[in-house]
């Protein structure tokens, strides 16, 4: 410490870089975390358009031929395309993830990481293959 | 400021992930594009009322509408954030994300109580 130290009432300005509000842009692993992050807008809407489907469905059928109509125009069909590619990163980046968030020990070892996210896309595969037996019933 | 919620929003944003990452493509395919473009026969109104009339079907529909939605609240947050620079307006942002996933919660509950 310097002995010639001066106290003023005021604080002194620190030097801080300012980050462009584009930091994201730099290097294609920020890129890749900025879009992951954005997949929940569109998982987001998604869940709007559901609960819209809910809302058309309890409101008769005139309603919901309605709600079809709507989904068949171009801008909903432009819609649903992006959404689904952004919705599949989710899964993608969520599948491969869940072994490092959650550490699964089997007799005091390590179910090793491969297995984890595994397990997880087969529990899509299941999970899609029913969901679709029983909407394409009829 | 301390927040003994935190683990909790976590929990929510965790469990809409994996809702959304392993419900929604198939959903999204189908009732997005595939049914609307013709690809695959659409189930009729009458089919799918009657499914939904079901408390199972209404409970699953509840949990793919409000989770995923507390999932993007979470996740939406922190991007507005870092992305932004909108450390600032931390409270103000935690409010409209987690209350908009409240009212679509409520909302998405009320409609399937109705139907």
């Amino acid at each position: 410490m310097s002995a010639g130290v001066r106290y003023t009432l005021y604080h002194p300005r620190w030097y801080r870089r300012r980050v462009s509000v584009w930091w994201w842009l730099q290097s294609r692993s920020y890129t890749g975390f900025v879009l992951r992050e954005l997949t929940s807008v569109f998982v987001a809407l998604f869940a709007l358009v559901l609960l819209w489907q809910i809302r058309a469905l309890a409101h008769g059928p005139e309603a919901y031929a309605r709600f079809l109509d709507r989904l068949r125009s171009p801008l909903f069909v432009a819609f649903h395309a992006v959404a689904l590619l952004f919705v599949l990163f989710h899964s993608f980046t969520w599948f491969n993830l869940a072994p490092k968030a959650m550490v699964v020990r089997l007799k005091g070892k390590r179910v090793p990481d491969l297995v984890v996210a595994g397990a997880n896309y087969a529990a899509w595969v299941v999970l899609s293959a029913a969901v679709a037996a029983l909407l394409l019933r009829g | 400021m301390a927040r003994p919620i935190t683990p909790f929003l976590w929990l929510l944003f965790s469990a809409g992930g994996t809702v959304a990452a392993l419900l929604f493509p198939v959903h999204l395919f189908l009732s997005g594009l595939a049914f609307p473009l013709g690809w695959l026969p659409a189930p009729r109104y009458e089919s799918l009322h009657s499914l939904v009339e079901h408390p199972l079907t209404r409970l699953y529909l509840l949990v793919l509408v409000s989770l995923p939605l507390f999932h993007w609240a979470h996740r939406f947050r922190y991007t507005l954030y870092d992305g932004l620079q909108l450390k600032h307006l931390t409270a103000l942002i935690a409010v409209l994300c987690y209350g908009a996933a409240v009212i679509g919660s409520v909302l998405a509950a009320y409609t399937l109580w109705s139907i």
